[in-house]
């Protein structure tokens, strides 16, 4: 359930689920989203959920806080909607081109490249969220002795498909960006594509995603 | 093919194809984008008889030159910029918020922005462009829009595909005015500064620093101590939030900005300051005052009023 409804600036509701990040939480975040999502209400021009919080921004020349926040306060959020609307499976390549800084992972959580890629692999971890640049999911949870922090610079360029870790999620990159992540592998597949119109992100909030090791030859011929 | 096209002889700095901008996408991942500074957007579109959504050239700092080809057609800047047309063997200086009829062979050639940020060049009809998403706003960096969602080249042809019945030439007297003081909400993270901190960001002055763009405005100037934590769970973020991550640097949301942050929201400028923001440029000082929410709405109506109003006596 929401906890509070605030302001955030003068063009959008700030919905406050909580400070904690669990699936339960988030499943309700992604409730309210999707429900407010079919409803259209007028004025209202994006959702962004996210862990524990969703922002609704709306055009100041059609509604107000108000309005909004009186329409959200009202809504009974649907039990029926089916949040684990898909499980996929990535295939990732964790070949020492692509792991630029399993070194760095060793170190930082004792464990040997065996151990971590054992760790990630091949588990169900689930969509929080996606964001930040376009298309880029958000995972979780990743096992206790699995997280790191973000590295203390971050890189101007993280290559297109580099699938990371910080802290408790998992992220891959969707297109080449400056980005802070613990890179472990690359994957092949488009997980973004702004072509699709109706669909360019191939994971959404809710699904369930494996990761699926593949060789660098697998990972050449892929696209083939 | 096209006979009326615009050739790009020099591109300028950031120029892209801006319109009214996306929207329902954040939860994907992709902003808002669109025309920076959306008064001088739409007043363009109105000088040239286009419909008030129709895309423009939005150029920062130096703008495109451009040679133009094809029956006659009008165009219009505005903002505050330095621009001269040629026709034939003579060069004329022009005026912003004028518009003017060109011909065959004829040149715009955008100098600079004066004291500002961007400016927009429209031309008296539509331009042959890819739509995303309703929109054909170029988001340089998740490549999205038209012209394969990059900034426009040296050597690029545009095509138009309509020009303009109505060649009615425009005028209007707008002076864009120029505030120090952005007015500012308070942010859902506000109580992370110290109290030091919080006197800090509505007293002192910031300047706009040289790393700013399409995507973000960066600040320099006194910094802001966080008591509490630099980061928050990340969340969504909106255009005009102001972050303030582990520098103690603030850094303001523009169009372009990530959908998703982690650094506390120190305040949210009000909707009524940010196309004034936008045209903040390098160097520029800035000062923040805090106002509340049924004042910003009060502001927005009324700034949105004026705006109608110009656009209506155009």
């Amino acid at each position: 359930m929401i906890k509070n409804i605030s302001n955030l600036g003068d063009a959008a509701l700030y919905c406050d689920f909580g400070n904690e990040v669990n699936k339960s939480i988030n499943s309700e975040v992604i409730k309210y989203f999707k429900t407010i999502k079919e409803k259209k209400f007028e004025g209202i021009n994006n959702l962004t959920p996210s862990y524990n919080k969703l922002i609704i921004s709306y055009d100041l020349k059609k509604t107000n806080f108000k309005e909004v926040k009186n329409y959200v306060e009202n809504i009974n959020p649907e039990d029926s909607i089916d949040i684990n609307s898909k499980k996929l499976e990535i295939p990732v390549c964790c070949h020492e081109n692509f792991s630029m800084d399993i070194k760095r992972l060793e170190e930082i959580l004792k464990l040997s490249r065996e151990k971590i890629l054992e760790n990630f692999l091949n588990k169900e971890y689930f969509c929080y969220m996606t964001g930040f640049i376009a298309g880029m999911p958000f995972l979780g949870d990743l096992d206790e002795n699995m997280r790191a922090q973000r590295l203390e610079t971050p890189r101007v360029k993280v290559p297109k498909g580099s699938v990371a870790l910080t802290e408790q999620f998992a992220n891959i990159y969707t297109f080449e960006s400056p980005g802070g992540w613990n890179i472990l592998g690359n994957t092949p597949l488009d997980v973004f594509d702004s072509l699709k119109e109706d669909k360019p992100n191939l994971i959404n909030p809710g699904d369930t995603v494996i990761f699926k090791e593949i060789t660098l030859d697998q990972y050449k011929n892929y696209n083939e | 093919m096209s006979s009326n096209y615009l050739d790009i002889i020099r591109p300028g700095i950031n120029t892209t194809f801006q319109d009214k901008g996306r929207d329902h996408l954040y939860h994907i991942g992709i902003p808002f984008s669109g025309a920076m500074d959306n008064r001088n957007y739409l007043i363009a579109n109105k000088l040239v008889n286009n419909n008030l959504d129709s895309a423009v050239i939005e150029f920062a700092y130096q703008g495109p030159h451009i040679k133009y080809s094809g029956e006659k057609i009008n165009f219009a800047v505005t903002g505050d910029v330095i621009f001269s047309i040629k026709k034939k063997d003579t060069e004329i200086e022009g005026k912003c918020y004028e518009s003017y009829q060109i011909e065959n062979g004829d040149e715009i050639n955008i100098i600079s922005t004066n004291k500002s940020v961007y400016g927009y060049l429209a031309l008296g009809g539509e331009f042959d462009l890819k739509f995303q998403w309703n929109s054909c706003s170029i988001n340089t960096k998740a490549n999205i829009g038209s012209n394969d969602g990059k900034k426009l080249d040296e050597g690029q042809r545009i095509n138009l595909k309509k020009i303009n019945s109505n060649k009615d030439i425009k005028k209007t007297n707008y002076i864009n005015t120029k505030i120090e003081n952005i007015r500012v909400i308070k942010g859902t993270n506000f109580d992370y500064f110290s109290e030091e901190g919080k006197k800090i960001f509505y007293e002192k002055e910031f300047t706009v620093s040289k790393l700013s763009d399409r995507m973000g405005m960066r600040l320099e100037g006194p910094k802001i101590d966080n008591i509490v934590n630099t980061n928050i769970k990340s969340e969504g973020l909106i255009k005009g939030v102001i972050q303030v991550p582990a520098d103690g640097n603030p850094i303001i949301m523009l169009s372009d900005h990530g959908t998703i942050g982690g650094y506390p929201k120190i305040g949210v400028v009000a909707s009524v300051d940010y196309d004034r923001l936008v045209q903040m440029s390098p160097g520029s000082k800035i000062k923040f005052k805090e106002i509340n929410l049924s004042d910003a709405e009060t502001l927005f109506k009324l700034y949105e009023m004026e705006t109608q109003n110009l656009l209506s006596q155009i």
